[in-house]
Order: structure tokens, then C-alpha cells, then sequence
């Protein structure tokens, strides 16, 4: 369960409204469940009582909504950063995508987001209530009563793995501020690096065959912010809405990943958007672990301004010939 | 109406697939998906698939005609390949209801002979719902789930199969099982229905509905203020449009194959930004309007030019998949309160 509650987040914003701090929220909002919150725009007090949520379900990182959100009018808005979206929010800072001046941040301490279809897996299915209770979950059902499950068995992928409990940016912090934490996140990865090459290839052609090609991932991407992506222009020559099972989906998927590669925060988004399910975490997560090897370690994020290492060059930096070295070893 | 026991439905699957393709929703680590049906598959008990079965008839991609170019001259070619046969086992009430409404739009004249073809190969064998969740509507647009159409219906309790012939297509399917199934009465499917019933009302919602909407509203909520809210923090990503049962809008492109051209369909998404673009570019300029044409269509446009029928049979996979959370229920929940 979440330390900090809506009640307070919702008393912080009404007086950041109220004051003139802000002329806007950015906030989750309740929706016909208790697992489907919407990101939205909130402009009173009244709107935020009746309508802002902060719970588990809170996944949504509203860094990229900054870039539209201040363009559109004047004075600040307001944006509530739980530690992984404060990595976004600086990496797209370091970008120069949106104003500075125009947000005030408040930091969050998060406890972990649940995994909805987790839930359902453990549970079954006609889920009418979820109340969080402490390390417990109680999920009253249509069919079955009340069950109560653990939290930590159904939250998010993501979550589990947390690389950061602290909050990178902010004007000010609600709580205390975590630390770094040294996470478990590549261990998917390594499982992968140990496959054959033939193994290796099966699992994502098994896993990205069933893209459908909807772009969500994209979408939701803080990493993906061009004003026109090259998949969505007929002039580009491989703007391509077909899918074909053999070859375009790898290419797409492969394509984002270099191109995020040095700027992904690993905040999971693309994973947790996926209609199909398809885990885009271990492609992103592959490039932070090789260049965290190749360069030194490095976060996207952790600072404004930092040089990603792709996009730099120093004398020490790896010589091609022993990155492909290291690629055979890894395949020996 | 027959039935056969619950255990023999393998042998059920197997007489069917002596004679034409047969698929199956069957469970897989990433949900429910319909699947060729093999010796030994298991059929799925989960509501939704992910993919909805528009695929098909209505496949995400599908080669229309190739050109080859010699010389001066360019030959027309046809790929439309004659379709086997083919059975879909237990496809849900809204699902099937979703082909009435495809029917609707590829089967008027012009009609699409890609997907006439597979209709026509097609047998459809429905399943009824007896676990309804959280997510179905179905129920506000008119659809039973306790009684879903198709060529057979089937019900399914906890020892028995029950199957009724709805069409003649139906009846020959029915036929090919006589020496499996035996004749029988419909007294525990009644009874199974009603208890489906009961708990349709029970369900969170059950009273959402859609009266409001429907054939000639185009003024009435074209200029809803509520649009803006509702729109504000979509991401233009077409992920609901390509889940839905019933969403039908695709693109037409050329593939230069380098000696010639290939001439192919794929899905299209009225939320993407390229969508029905003209020499202008896109006549809806903003996602506002793109996000409201795909539920102005649902629940104005398409019963307006279809007899009042709404093109949404609440299935519940936007609600379940669209990555902020928002979906039709809540457009409808929304649109035309501040009137
Ligand atoms: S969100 Fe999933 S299905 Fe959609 S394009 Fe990305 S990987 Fe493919
Ligand atoms: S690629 Fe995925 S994990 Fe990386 S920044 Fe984008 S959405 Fe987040
Ligand atoms: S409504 Fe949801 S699923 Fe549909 S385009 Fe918008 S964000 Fe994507
Ligand atoms: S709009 Fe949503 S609920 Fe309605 S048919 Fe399409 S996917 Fe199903």
C-alpha cells in the first residue's frame, strides 16, 4: 500500500491551486473500477475531492504529458513524480523538451505499483473491489467472496526490480527521500545472454510475432517524444502499418530500442502498456547493461545535462573489436 | 437440441477437424487465443481472447492483387486464394454479434470479396457465457449472452455439452456429430440461462446505457464539451481500435517489390494521426477529434446508417487494454452530462 494517501496529495494541490502556484494538476483519476485510473488534468479543488486517486494503480508517468500540458497555457501545472518518473522527467529536461519554468514537481515516495493482471491470474476474474490493506490486498469478486493475497505477489514487474527509490527532481519532496537501490533487474537479461543464438531467436520471435503493431509502447514512451515519428510518415519509406510475421515487427522493435538506447530510464511504461503482453523491458534493459559494461555505469536521468556515453567520446571508451569479443564470450 | 458429455468433446473437435479447419480458444501464458485445433488442445474457458476473431475474416493484413511489370507491359494478378472450409469453436455472444456488424459493412454491395469468401467458408459454433465479469456490457446493446447466435449455439454445464443448429450450415455440422452427440432436452440449459441472467444484473454494469445514443444524435453530441476532458490524455496509440471486435477501418498500399508491386490491405485506426490522410493531410487535425470520431461512430454514425444498431457489443477489451484506462463506458458515462 501506498505511505503517502490521495487525502494529502489532494490537500498539497488544492493549495498549490489555491495560492497561484499552480493553474493545473496532473493527477490520476478514479475510474469505473478501482483499477482503471486515467491520466488527467485537474483545475479546482472540488474536481480534485471528487475525482483524484494515488494508490496502487497509480503506474501512469505523466513526465511525457509535460510536453503537451505546458505548451497549452500559461502559468504552471502541477506534477506529482513517484522516484522512476523523476528519472523520465529529467531525461526529457536534459532533451530540452519542455519548460522548466513551467511545472512544479512534487516528489513522492512510492511502495511499489500492483500488477492488475497479476491480480486477475491469482485471483480469477470478475474483480469488483480492491482494497489495499498494509502488505495485504483484499479483492472482493464477483463469484468467489473476498480473497486476500500478498501484495508483493502481484505487483508489477517493474516494481519488483525497482532501481530507484529516489527522487531525482523536484521542487519539493513529500516524505523522505530513498536511496538508489542496487535491484535485480538485469538478472532476466543474463538468462537471456546465456541462450544459444538459436534460443535467443526463438524467444523473440515467439514474443514479438504476436505485435500487433499498435504503437502503445511508442506512445507511452518518455524516451519517444519526435514530433513525427519515422513509422507514422508515408514520406519516410518505412512508415508500414502491415504486419508481417517474419521480419517488420523485429525491425521496429529493434529500431526503437537503438534509438532509445542511452536515453530508456527503464521505467517500464512500454512493458505495462502492451495490449500483448510482449516484455520490451529485457530489449531496453540489454542496452543499459551493455553500455553499463562497456562505459562505466550509467542512468539515464540521474542527473540533468549528463552526457549519455553514447553520444559522447572519451579516450577510454571500449574498442569496437573488443565489444564483438565480449559478444562471442558471452555466446561461448 | 443434442448434447454429448463434457469429456467427449475431444472426440467432438476431432470428427469436426476430419472434414475442415478447426480453431479453438485455448489458453496460453499471455491469455486466451484461438488456435488450430491439434490432438489433445484444450478449449479455453476465459471470456475475452485477446484478439478478438474479426481476424478471420478480416485478417490484419491480407495481399489484394500483384502487378508485374515486363517491359511495357503490366499484368494484373489475382491472389485471392479459394478458403478450405473452417470451424470457430466457441466464440462468445458479443463476438459473434461483432460479424453482424462486419457483415453490415463488407457484405453491402460493393462487396468485399476477400471477406465474403471467408464468410462463406466459415461455420461458427458459440459458446455461452455462464461467468460474466466486471468488464462485460454486453447487456446494453440488447445481446443475451445466456443465448448467443452463430450457425450452432452451445452450452456448456458442468458434465454436459448441449448444441442447437441455428442455420443450415449449423445443421450440417450438427449432423456430422450424430453419432457422438444424442438427442435431449433443453431443460438444464434453461435453467443454466436464467442463472446467467441473474447474475448479468448483478454486474457492476449492468444499468449502463446506451439510450441516449443512436441513429441521428450527430448534433446532439458532435459538440459535447466533454470531448476534452475525455480525450485529453489519450495517446493517439489505435490499441482499442485493434482489439475491437468491430472495428473495421484498414488502408490500402503498394509494396514495390522491386520487379513489381504487391497491393495489400492492413488494419487502420481512426486515432492515428495518417489516418484518411489527403493531399491536406488529415481532416481531423487534433486527437480530440480523432478520439471522438471512434465513439461518435460506435454510437451515432454506424446506427445511423444501420438501422439503429450500435457498433460496439460491449465485450470489454478497451476496457481491459487501452493504456490510460479510458474506454466507451466511460465516454458514454461522460458524454452529455453538463446538458
Ligand atoms: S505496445 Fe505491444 S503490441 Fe503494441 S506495438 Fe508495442 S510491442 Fe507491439
Ligand atoms: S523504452 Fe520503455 S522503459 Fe525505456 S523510457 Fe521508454 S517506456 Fe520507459
Ligand atoms: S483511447 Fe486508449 S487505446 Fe485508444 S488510442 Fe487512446 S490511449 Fe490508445
Ligand atoms: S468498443 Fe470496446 S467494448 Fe465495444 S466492442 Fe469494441 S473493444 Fe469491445
Amino acid at each position: 500500500m501506498q505511505k503517502v494517501t490521495s487525502e494529502l496529495l489532494v490537500k498539497k494541490a488544492s493549495e498549490l491551486l489555491e495560492n497561484g502556484t499552480v493553474t493545473r494538476v496532473l493527477g490520476w483519476k478514479k475510474g469505473e473500477f478501482s483499477y482503471d485510473l486515467t491520466p488527467a488534468v485537474f483545475e479546482s479543488g472540488e474536481e480534485l475531492i471528487k475525482d483524484f486517486v494515488f494508490s496502487d494503480f497509480s503506474g501512469a508517468n505523466f513526465s511525457k504529458y509535460l510536453i503537451k500540458e505546458t505548451k497549452k497555457a500559461d502559468g504552471k501545472v502541477l506534477v506529482f513524480l513517484k522516484p522512476c518518473d523523476s528519472y523520465s522527467f529529467n531525461q526529457l529536461l536534459t532533451e530540452h523538451r519542455f519548460d522548466r519554468e513551467k511545472v512544479y514537481a512534487i516528489g513522492i515516495p512510492c511502495e511499489g505499483m500492483a500488477d492488475v493482471d497479476k491480480i486477475k491470474k491469482n485471483v480469477g476474474d470478475g474483480i469488483i473491489d480492491i482494497i489495499s490493506d498494509g502488505d495485504r490486498i483484499v479483492v472482493k469478486t464477483l463469484y468467489d467472496g473476498d480473497k486476500e493475497i500478498a501484495a508483493d505477489d502481484v505487483k508489477a514487474e517493474r516494481c519488483i526490480v525497482c532501481k530507484s527509490k529516489k527522487c531525482v527532481a523536484y521542487d519539493e519532496l513529500l516524505g523522505d527521500n530513498g536511496e538508489v537501490i542496487d535491484s535485480e533487474r538485469f538478472d532476466e537479461v543474463e538468462k537471456l545472454e546465456k541462450m544459444t543464438d538459436d534460443e535467443r531467436f526463438a524467444f523473440w520471435q515467439n514474443e514479438l510475432s504476436r505485435c500487433i503493431r499498435c504503437n502503445a509502447c511508442r506512445d507511452v514512451c518518455p524516451a519517444c517524444t519526435c514530433e513525427k515519428c519515422v513509422f507514422d510518415n508515408p514520406k519516410s519509406g518505412v512508415e508500414n502499418k502491415a504486419i508481417s510475421d517474419s521480419f517488420e515487427e523485429k525491425m521496429f522493435h529493434i529500431i526503437r530500442a537503438f534509438h532509445v538506447a542511452g536515453r530508456c530510464t527503464d521505467c517500464g511504461e512500454c512493458s505495462r502498456v502492451c495490449p500483448q503482453g510482449i516484455p520490451l523491458h529485457l530489449l531496453n534493459r540489454k542496452f543499459i547493461k551493455d553500455i553499463n559494461e562497456f562505459y562505466g555505469e550509467y542512468q539515464a536521468g540521474a542527473e540533468i545535462g549528463s552526457r549519455a556515453p553514447l553520444v559522447n567520446y572519451t579516450l577510454d571508451d571500449i574498442e569496437p573489436v573488443d565489444a564483438v569479443k565480449k559478444g562471442e564470450a558471452d555466446n561461448a | 437440441m443434442r448434447k454429448c458429455k463434457t469429456d467427449a468433446l475431444d472426440a467432438v473437435f476431432a470428427e469436426i477437424a476430419k472434414s475442415s479447419l478447426l480453431y479453438i480458444p485455448t489458453d496460453t501464458e499471455k491469455g486466451a487465443e484461438y488456435k488450430k485445433w491439434s490432438d489433445g488442445m484444450k478449449m479455453s474457458n476465459a471470456l475475452n481472447t485477446v484478439r478478438s476473431p474479426k481476424d478471420f475474416f478480416f485478417p490484419q493484413t491480407e495481399d489484394l492483387m500483384e502487378f508485374k511489370v515486363n517491359g511495357k507491359e503490366i499484368e494484373v494478378i489475382d491472389t485471392r486464394s479459394e478458403k478450405e472450409d473452417f470451424v470457430v469453436f466457441g466464440v462468445r455472444a458479443c463476438d459473434v454479434k461483432s460479424f453482424e456488424i462486419l457483415d453490415r459493412v463488407f457484405l453491402i454491395d460493393p462487396c468485399d470479396s476477400y471477406y465474403a469468401n471467408r464468410r462463406e467458408h466459415s461455420t461458427i459454433v458459440s459458446v455461452a457465457c455462464t461467468r460474466p465479469v466486471e468488464t462485460c456490457f454486453c447487456q446494453t446493446f440488447g445481446i443475451d449472452a445466456a443465448a448467443p447466435e452463430g450457425d450452432v449455439s452451445c452450452w456448456k454445464t458442468d458434465s454436459e455439452v448441449y448444441f442447437k443448429a441455428n442455420t443450415p450450415k449449423g445443421e450440417a455440422l450438427l449432423a456430422k456429430l450424430e453419432g457422438i452427440t444424442v438427442d435431449a432436452d433443453d431443460k438444464d440449459v434453461t435453467a443454466q440461462q436464467e442463472k446467467t441472467r441473474e447474475i448479468m444484473k448483478k454486474l457492476p454494469l449492468a444499468e449502463l446505457s446506451a439510450d441516449k445514443f443512436g441513429a441521428g444524435k450527430t448534433e446532439e453530441f458532435f459538440n459535447a464539451p466533454e470531448w476534452d476532458e475525455l480525450s485529453e490524455s489519450c495517446l493517439g496509440c489505435g490499441t482499442c481500435t485493434f482489439v475491437c471486435p468491430t472495428c473495421q477501418c484498414y488502408d490500402i498500399k503498394d509494396y514495390n517489390t522491386g520487379h513489381g508491386v504487391i497491393r495489400f490491405r492492413c488494419w487502420d485506426s481512426c486515432m492515428y494521426s495518417d489516418f484518411t490522410k489527403m493531399a491536406h493531410g488529415n481532416p481531423r487535425l487534433t486527437q480530440k477529434e480523432r478520439f471522438r470520431q471512434r465513439f461518435m461512430h460506435k454510437l451515432v454514425y454506424y446506427p445511423s446508417n444501420n438501422d439503429g444498431l450500435f457498433s460496439c457489443v460491449g465485450c470489454g477489451r478497451c476496457l481491459a487494454k487501452c493504456p490510460i484506462s479510458m474506454n466507451i463506458v466511460k465516454v458514454m458515462k461522460t458524454i452529455g452530462k453538463s446538458e
